[in-house]
């Protein structure tokens, strides 16, 4: 394929607007909040894939950690809810701030969005450390938590909310200041991340405020757990694009710039972007294929949908894998396939996505194979799943935002990564722990072992499984040295000298191929897709929701003794 | 602030929108392969006579335990060949443990919680599903190989949910008639 270099946007230089030192600092409290969470969570881990081959260490953490459950609990929550939700809302802050190179227009809107998520996350805390939420992430009614943990999660997603606004206000203003031109598109894109997450958490906070927080104060008795979990799907699956989309502004905006090339094309990014803010959501009952209660026509309907939330993902690998050529072939790389080469495999931030990038695709097929309709039942809430989404939420996002951390730590703190030799050991080690750990997670699924379970110590384990679980401990491990490396690297950049602004990286931001006033108008107005995203949520939605909550039954109490 | 009036002159129409040839093949095969699954999953999904559990019946999950085929669990034969089981999910069992067939049988299996949420999935099958309290899950299969199929629970169901199993004993018409006759006399195994 050739690329022809067309004129493109005349900036050049070092972006106009630097950040302040307060943005620098409320940027990196978001930041911060997350990675502490990273640490806890993903140490965890490792002792969930040693468990499997019969590695007990629970034993020695009785103290803090009560069961396996407590701790997957823990992992659950903080990786895939504290971890992801406090980057994002920190990286969108930086998104949008340089992407339309002017301050927040409301801070105080901001700063109110990250304090409520801040009691959150300490109300979710408390409860799950005294070992009196050990429910899992899903939460599913009739396990009953304190209500503190319901409430605190709750806040979690408020403050979220509240955060989003403040991006939309900023992004107003600026359309204000500057007619006519093309929204930037790393800040229009977080945006639209920041509105689907608001459609989407709409599920989840009707589950919480009707049923969950009413419940566990007493106030009702027993719950509808079919109604729950509808609920409780319609923000879940839109959850994980909340998770991928940053990874994905990073990955179209500015690896490219990092690999030293282009965007190749602006209007297929925001494409995109508005093809996932309106399928995103109306694809949920794609989890509940399994489920009693929901009827097969609309499970079916779902699935449909499902294969449409796909078409932008491959969009997306078009484009970047364009992009990156283009920086590639730029650098001097040749070859069908050998520019890859060419890339710079030496930066630990390019090389971490790079990464994620190609475990991402990996996940991408096993992801198909959840959606279908009629496969689904071979792998469904068995170690397949865990085994899929260690390869979309815990590596392609997560060595994505990795990879992030490692110009973004440097650039907020005003210091020098500290060794990039060990990032990039850490990058490799994610990536060879992962395709270990995840291959195996995979098999042992396709023979049938159930998800949620230490499998050490489950009676029913024949013989043929336990060479994947071994090799689950295998990757288990060389994971646990790659969290280690990370938290190091992390440690000495925050605790390292302050060096001279020169020094400091920079904020990439890639530029477009071709100027982006030259993207079609109507891929830069929210109005229309805001609409057809609330038709479709109607369309697919609306008949089932009527139904299950016209036909509410809450009677299941649950047990009355602490079931865990 | 960048301001595009210094911008070298293009021709918008040449550009289509910005998409390069290679974009909109990529883009039309995008949509040619995602079609082309939606259409091989739906034939897949039901032409082979392919179920997924669906909206069967509802029961209360806190008196369901003493309600018609639910009070009795456990498997029967309706007509020759023809099998019913009917199995509770409770913290941290399945009721019955067993389910014994002779090979060649086909079952349909109703199962449904009396506490909090649990799975059911019998494994080297199909059936997989989710049990809810308050909801009756079903699958049917037909049993072709002799051998133990172990059903796990594979929800999260508190302290006890790693032990929770059950087995599916398909056995030879011989071994079937043979053990029939040994049982037929003992008691359904009680609730608990
Ligand atoms: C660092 C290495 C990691 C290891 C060794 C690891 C290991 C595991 C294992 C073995 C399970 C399955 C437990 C079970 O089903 O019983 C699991 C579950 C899970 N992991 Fe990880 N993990 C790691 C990192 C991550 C990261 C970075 C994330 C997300 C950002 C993540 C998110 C999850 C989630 C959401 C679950 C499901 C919890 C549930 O079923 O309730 N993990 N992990
Ligand atoms: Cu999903
Ligand atoms: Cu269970």
């Amino acid at each position: 394929m050739t690329i022809i270099d067309r004129p493109t946007q005349t900036t050049t230089g070092r972006p106009g607007y630097e950040l302040s030192p307060w943005e620098r600092r409320f940027i990196g409290i978001h930041i911060f909040i997350a990675i502490v969470a990273l640490a806890i969570g993903s140490l965890i881990g490792p002792l969930q894939a040693l468990e499997y081959s019969n590695v007990d260490l629970y034993q020695y953490l009785e103290p803090v950690l009560k069961s396996y459950y407590q701790g997957l609990t823990l992992h659950g929550v903080l990786n895939a809810l504290v971890w992801t939700t406090f980057f994002i809302v920190g990286f969108t802050t930086l998104t949008t701030i340089k992407g339309l190179r002017r301050p927040l227009s409301h801070p105080k809107v901001n700063v109110a969005g990250l304090v409520v998520m801040i009691v959150g996350l300490v109300m979710t805390a408390v409860p799950l450390l005294l070992d009196q939420a050990t429910v899992l992430y899903t939460f599913y009614p009739p396990l009953k938590a304190s209500w503190f943990f319901y409430v605190g999660l709750t806040l979690v997603v408020v403050g979220s909310w509240i955060s989003g606004v403040g991006f939309y206000l900023t992004l107003a203003a600026w359309r204000r200041e500057n007619r006519g031109v093309r929204s930037p598109f790393i800040a229009l894109a977080g945006v639209i991340n920041a509105a689907m997450w608001q459609i989407a958490t709409l599920g989840v906070a009707v589950e919480m405020l009707t049923m969950l927080i009413p419940w566990s104060l007493g106030w009702i008795d027993a719950t509808d757990p079919e109604l729950a979990r509808t609920y409780f799907w319609f923000t879940g699956h839109p959850l994980v694009y909340f998770w991928l989309l940053p990874a994905y502004i990073s990955w179209y905006g500015m690896l490219p710039k990092q690999a030293g090339g282009k965007l190749f094309s602006d209007s297929l990014a925001r494409l995109a972007f508005w093809m996932f803010l309106i399928v995103s959501v109306p694809v949920g009952f794609h989890h509940q294929f399994a489920d009693p209660g929901v009827p097969q026509i609309w499970k079916w309907i779902h699935a449909l949908l499902t294969y449409g939330v796909f078409l932008p993902s491959l969009l997306t690998a078009f484009t970047v894998i364009a992009s990156l050529e283009y920086a590639a072939r730029r650098r001097g790389g040749t070859g069908l396939i050998g520019w890859v080469r060419a890339l710079p495999w030496n930066d630990p931030s390019v090389t971490a996505q790079l990464l994620a990038g190609i475990l991402f695709m990996f996940g991408g097929v096993s992801g198909l194979t959840n959606a279908s309709y009629n496969l689904n039942l071979v792998v469904h809430n068995t170690a397949w799943v865990p085994g899929h989404f260690h390869l979309t939420v815990a590596t392609a996002v997560t060595l994505s935002f990795i990879g992030i951390t490692y110009w973004m730590v440097p650039h907020l703190a005003g210091k020098r990564l500290w060794s990039p030799k060990m990032a990039l050991a850490q990058a490799w080690t994610w990536f060879v722990g992962m395709v270990i750990f995840s291959n195996a997670m995979h098999m042992l699924g396709l023979l049938g072992a159930p998800r949620r379970t230490p499998l050490g110590e489950a009676p029913y384990v024949p013989e043929e499984w336990n060479g994947h679980l071994l090799r689950v401990s295998i990757g288990g491990t060389i994971l646990l040295v790659s969290v280690i490396l990370y938290l190091i690297v992390m440690w000495k950049t925050f605790r390292g000298p302050k060096v001279a602004a020169a020094d400091v990286p920079e904020v990439p931001i890639a530029e477009a191929l071709r100027s982006p006033q030259l993207t079609p108008v109507w891929l830069d107005r929210f109005k229309p897709w805001l609409i057809v995203a609330g038709l479709l949520v109607l369309l697919a939605y609306g008949p089932q929701l009527v139904d299950q909550i016209g036909n509410m039954n809450l009677n299941a109490p649950g047990v009355d003794f602490k079931i865990w | 602030m960048t301001t595009f009036e210094d911008e070298p002159e293009i021709d918008e129409s040449s550009l289509n929108m910005g998409i390069d040839p290679w974009e909109r093949n990529w883009i039309r095969f995008s949509v040619v392969l995602l079609v082309g699954f939606a259409a091989l999953v739906t034939i897949a999904g039901f032409a082979g006579g392919f179920q997924l559990p669906g909206a069967d019946s509802e029961v209360d999950p806190r008196t369901v335990a003493t309600e018609g085929p639910w009070a009795d669990p456990g498997v029967r034969e309706i007509t020759p060949g023809q099998f019913e089981a009917y199995v509770i999910a409770q913290a941290w069992s399945f009721n019955p443990r067993e389910i014994v067939l002779p090979v060649g049988a086909e079952i349909d299996i109703y199962v449904t919680s009396v506490d909090v949420q649990h799975g059911f999935k019998v494994t080297d099958t199909n059936i997989n599903m989710m049990v809810v309290p308050g909801q009756v899950s079903k699958l049917s299969f037909t049993f072709d190989e002799v051998g133990d199929f172990p059903y796990i629970c594979h929800e999260y169901c508190g302290q006890g949910h790693a032990a929770m199993y059950g087995t599916v004993k398909v056995l030879s018409e011989v071994d079937y008639a043979a053990q029939a006759s040994d049982t037929s006399t003992e008691p359904v195994e009680a609730d608990q």
